[in-house]
């Protein structure tokens, strides 16, 4: 069971998060036009890196938090997580 | 009966008690402080069982949980479990155990003539051989091997012991208590850190127990009783005996089984029979010691044949002799060990050593002592069937590969001792690339992956002196980085003998002439040939080898087969040990039992349930309940002994024609507050929220990125910034999840709050044309007409001095309303309801009228709404705007969504109006079309519509647009059922929807 620290709460078990994919995926503008490709790749294409990666987890039964995990999805490392409102570097 | 192998003087037992029972039916008895294993063996018992494969005769080999074949099934209490170790099971009064492997019964064994046509079972055996012909699967290979094979029974019944779960966190875990444990231990508790120590057995101390040493002017039982009962008394640290560490998880999470009641006749009242914990600890000590290691002879697995560090535990330990006539067979000093026990109780062992001229100080004991010696000789075979009664010995050659003449000598045991293998499983399983060691001829534990570290014999370091320093050090150093404290441990004096190089022999070589089975791992039955053939037959990669053959495999895990397995294959291989590699470990160390796994979530208890402050309400009033998702809710309300359908049909009519109330606590709640509510609503819902006003609730759907409908439900605008949203009840969580990303990562710009409310409201559904009049009863001071409180409006009032919101919504396609309090005046507004409504002919529907209601009305829900549907499959298109962008929008313009033909909802009636539509079913154009039957649809939900007093369905079609009035067949295979059907609107009552404006 992975460790993971929430940037609001500390560290905490697994179980209080639940998984939440692609963290660098971006929701195109509400009403702005974009191509079958665009809108493709936004929904389901994802590149199910091996590796390090960022991800999303929600603190679900804590803060209710989403936050943003580099994790190694082959190790499980964690390198750093970061709040919703900050930028992945 | 007399114990006839339990020596008077010497042992750990307490033999003021003595405990009765029973082996294969046979009474027996022994001491308290006993395994099952010293037990028996000091009753003169050695046959326990019968081999996997072969069927051979099998003993004991081991004193703990390196045992791989002395496995029994066990009765207690009532209850009965396979695969429990004899050697680890502590004896109690009135045990009951028996063989497992054997059928009829150990002294006869049918399978094993197995063992005489081993010639038909090598290795990959199961493989090749029950292949072929298919059809011999069922009814030849599998009966015969189920009742051959496997290594005891399950029980069918229901288990009535109690399994818990803890969670624990500490600064250091330390996995064994022997020298290394109890040191590290010690210097960490002393300099302020939080230690758990655990060990798998009853007893503390490990190889303290049983070996000749003097710590600080002690013995090393002494010492070990001395360290165990200060770190007892300390706050910081948690001692925990019959507690087996077995996995190594991610992030230095490990879990350790603890044996609270295993070792009692019957678990205490209150008390758990195991206990698993879920320990995250900063740093983790791996002290498991190590294994010794056997040398591989001919029949090397007959009963009285075991490891020679077993043989001194039985010895020192419980008292009891593994033999009379005691053969020790060794390629180091260790065997001497055991030898020296032996003759100073009395009993004249045989030294066959491998070496030709070993010099040390406990070589020099022995000799001194007077024991016969053999050097430079093997043992070539064991002989004898169910007790070893002579071994065949030889004098070995320099180079090992050649043997001398063949002697006999009478032995009744043969103790085996090839050196020792360290116990590098949890290290493994943390990920540690481990690295092979000459000068031990093992693997040790390389760089940690995680934080751990392995110390003592579990690291390759035989010496006590240099394990203690090491293990001092490493509990001082590890816990000084946590706790910053620096508080030093003296150390204490050591004195033990000096030992000298161990011989690297471990196989001997067969004699001209001679096919004796050589095993190497005793669990599985995998003998040397077996190995040999797998090569042979081109398998090479390790991990391929072991799955073929099953060496290393099952509840044992290689503990004594490992090492010996790798140096035949490389030796066949002509490589080194090291590039052969070895196989993961993988958890459990040792069986677990499934039951402190699943620990109390069992039955009811496997998830919360959920109750309405309404439920002891409906408890009284013969509600009968229906899970719905984690809520209890009524499925209907019981009057006399009429039957579901009965009841749930008299509960809708009630409705239709005067009033029902519905307890709807159980839809989720979201309370949404902040400046730019209305522009979330108007993002999440596909139609257009901008213009609701303050006092009106809106129906709205929600659609995933995707495209698909996630939920439906009304929100309510209760004042200029705050909103009331309703979801469905299977869908609270998720919609709450939903919001909260947007609002968090989507548009963080958006000055919103959302909070689930679920709890905090009691609901209650009144509908039926006589609602109104009700309403009007019950909140005499609010004008609730048609133009006060229209369709779709919302009000607050005063319900008897109960602060009540009422919002003019309808599900069930009456006139209806949902009255709202706070969840502790739930129960209030529920009487209030009941009382008031008597003169209405009120009564109270459950979930069963409440779909009726829903389904004949052609109202959508999670039937249809099922994660696989788009608005226009629901009649929901009118409800998308084209006005504005919403989550999912983009998706609807994909090619199979907008086909010509694509799927929509129906109504579906029976041409005999009588037959009952199975949910489910499939729809069919031609009932008589050859199989596959080319599928139109399916059947979402089903019900006895009120209104016509016939059967109605909902169905999800291909092409549903131009389906109506359509003749088509529902097909329910699993039914057997075949029904000509018409397919109608969905809208099957009130199809303009007057009533709910009425
Ligand atoms: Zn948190």
């Amino acid at each position: 069971m992975l460790y993971i620290k929430c940037p609001h709460c500390g560290w905490r078990s697994q179980n209080e998060f639940s998984y939440g994919g692609d963290a660098t995926v971006k929701r195109p503008e509400l009403g702005k036009e974009v191509s079958d490709q665009e809108w493709d790749d936004f929904v389901y294409n994802r590149k199910s890196l091996r590796g390090k990666h960022w991800e999303l987890w929600q603190h679900l039964s804590g803060c209710r938090q989403w936050i943003k995990v580099e994790r190694d999805t082959a190790t499980h490392e964690i390198f750093k997580t970061l709040k919703a409102n900050e930028e992945i570097s | 009966m007399t114990q006839s192998f339990r020596l008077e003087n010497i042992g750990l037992i307490n033999r003021n008690k003595k405990l009765s029972f029973k082996f294969n039916g046979k009474a027996y008895y022994g001491y308290e402080g006993d395994t099952l294993a010293s037990a028996l063996i000091a009753n003169g018992v050695h046959l326990v069982g019968r081999s996997f494969k072969y069927h051979r005769p099998r003993g004991f080999f081991g004193a703990g949980v390196d045992e791989p074949y002395a496995i029994v099934q066990l009765y207690r209490n009532g209850e009965t479990e396979p695969n429990i170790k004899a050697t680890e099971q502590e004896l109690f009064e009135g045990l009951e155990a028996k063989s497992v492997n054997c059928w009829p019964s150990v002294n006869f064994d049918i399978g094993a003539i197995n063992n005489f046509l081993k010639i038909f079972l090598p290795a990959g055996f199961y493989y090749k051989t029950f292949m072929w012909p298919k059809s011999f699967w069922f009814k030849v290979y599998e009966p015969f091997i189920r009742k051959a094979a496997g290594l005891g029974v399950a029980s069918t019944k229901h288990d009535k012991e109690r399994y818990e779960h803890k969670y624990e966190y500490c600064d250091l875990l330390i996995t064994g208590s022997g020298p290394s444990g109890l040191a590290s231990a010690y210097a960490a508790a002393k300099n302020g850190a939080r230690v758990i120590l655990a060990e798998d057995k009853s007893r503390f101390g490990g190889t303290l127990l049983t070996s000749e040493v003097n710590i600080g002017n002690q013995s090393g039982k002494e010492w070990a009783e001395s360290i165990i009962s200060e770190l007892k008394e300390m706050p910081n640290v948690t001692v925990k005996n019959r507690s087996q560490v077995f996995g190594y998880y991610d992030h230095n999470m490990l879990v350790m089984s603890e044996r609270i009641s295993d070792h009692l006749p019957k678990t205490k009242k209150f008390h758990p029979k195991q206990k698993l914990w879920y320990i995250r600890a900063k740093e983790v000590l791996i002290s498991s010691g190590s294994i010794e290691r056997p040398i591989v002879f001919g029949n090397n697995d007959t009963p009285g044949v075991m490891l020679s560090s077993a043989a001194k535990e039985y010895l020192k330990v419980y008292g009891v002799l593994v033999g009379k006539n005691p053969l020790i067979f060794t390629n180091n000093d260790s065997g001497y060990e055991t030898a020296i026990e032996f003759q100073k109780n009395g009993i004249s062992p045989i030294i066959l050593d491998t070496r030709k001229d070993p010099k040390s100080e406990i070589v020099d004991e022995a000799k001194n002592l007077g024991i016969n010696i053999k050097f430079s000789y093997v043992v070539v075979a064991a002989q004898g069937y169910k007790k070893v009664k002579s071994a065949d010995i030889a004098k070995i050659s320099e180079d090992k590969e050649q043997l001398g003449i063949i002697e006999n000598i009478k032995c009744d045991c043969i103790c085996v001792s090839g050196f020792w293998t360290p116990t590098i499983h949890l290290a493994s399983q943390s990920g540690n690339k481990t690295k092979f060691r000459e000068d031990i001829d093992a693997f040790v534990p390389g760089t940690p992956k995680q934080n751990e570290t392995t110390i003592g014999a579990a690291n390759g370091t035989f010496t006590l002196e240099e394990t203690l320093k090491n293990s001092f050090e490493t509990g001082h150093r590890l816990s000084k980085e946590i706790t910053k404290n620096d508080n030093k441990t003296s150390f204490p004096n050591v004195i033990e003998k000096k030992s000298t190089a161990h011989d690297k022999f471990w196989c001997v070589p067969l004699p001209k002439g001679k096919n004796y089975k050589r095993f190497l791992d005793f669990q599985n039955d995998v003998a040397v040939s077996d190995i040999e053939i797998a090569l042979k037959e081109g398998y090479r990669s390790i991990e391929h080898v072991k799955r073929y053959t099953t060496l290393g495999m099952a509840t044992d895990q290689g503990k004594t087969s490992n090492l010996n397995g790798l140096q035949l294959v490389s030796k066949i291989e002509n490589k080194v040990v090291p590039s052969v590699g070895h196989t993961t470990f993988r958890p459990p160390y040792t069986p677990v039992s499934i039951g402190a796994i699943v620990g109390r979530e069992v039955g009811k208890h496997s998830k919360p349930t959920r109750k309405s402050p309404m439920h002891l309400w409906h408890e009284k009033n013969n509600a009968v309940f229906v899970d719905a998702g984690v809520w209890l809710r009524p499925r209907y309300y019981k009057q006399g002994d009429e039957n579901l359908f009965e009841g749930s049909k008299r509960e809708a009519k009630n409705v239709r024609t005067n009033v029902g109330v519905c307890d709807v606590t159980t839809l989720g709640k979201i309370d949404i507050k902040g400046p730019d509510a209305a522009e979330l609503l108007n993002r999440v819902y596909t139609n257009a929220w901008l213009k609701l006003p303050v006092g009106k609730a809106r129906y709205g759907v929600m659609l995933r990125e995707d495209g698909i409908v996630m939920d439906d439900g009304t929100t309510t605008r209760i004042s200029e910034n705050h909103y009331h949203m309703t979801t469905t009840t299977a869908q609270a969580a998720n919609v709450l999840s939903h919001l909260e990303y947007y609002l968090q990562l989507v548009w963080p710009e958006l000055n919103v709050n959302v909070v689930s409310t679920t709890e905090q409201w009691a609901g209650a559904a009144i509908a039926g044309p006589k609602s109104r009049e009700l309403l009007q009863k019950l909140f005499p001071k609010s004008d609730v007409s048609n133009e006060g409180l229209p369709f779709m409006g919302y009000m607050e009032g005063d319900l008897f001095g109960v602060k009540a919101r009422i919002f003019r919504i309808s599900f069930s396609g009456e006139l209806a309303y949902e009255v709202n309090v706070e969840s502790d005046n739930g129960n209030f507004m529920w009487e209030k309801i009941i009382e008031v409504g008597q003169e209405f002919k009120i009564q109270p529907y459950g979930t069963e009228a409440l779909s009726t209601l829903r389904i004949e009305m052609g109202h959508v829900a999670g039937s249809e709404l099922d994660g696989r549907t788009i608005p226009y499959d629901n009649s929901l298109e009118g409800l998308l705007s084209k006005k504005k962008d919403f989550i999912g929008k983009r998706s609807l313009n994909r090619k199979a969504f907008i086909a010509d033909d694509r799927q929509k909802v129906v109504g579906v009636v029976p041409l005999d109006k009588k037959t009952s539509i199975p949910e489910g079913s499939h729809l069919v154009k031609d009932s008589n079309a050859p199989l596959p039957n080319p599928k139109l649809g399916y059947i979402s939900a089903s019900c006895w519509s009120v209104e016509h007093d016939n059967p109605f369905s909902l169905a999800i079609v291909k092409d549903g647009k131009n389906m109506i009035g359509k003749k088509l067949f529902v097909m329910s295979p699993l039914k057997n059922k075949i029904i000509p059907v018409e397919i109608v609107s969905s809208h099957y009552v009130d199809p303009k929807g007057e009533r709910v404006r009425s």
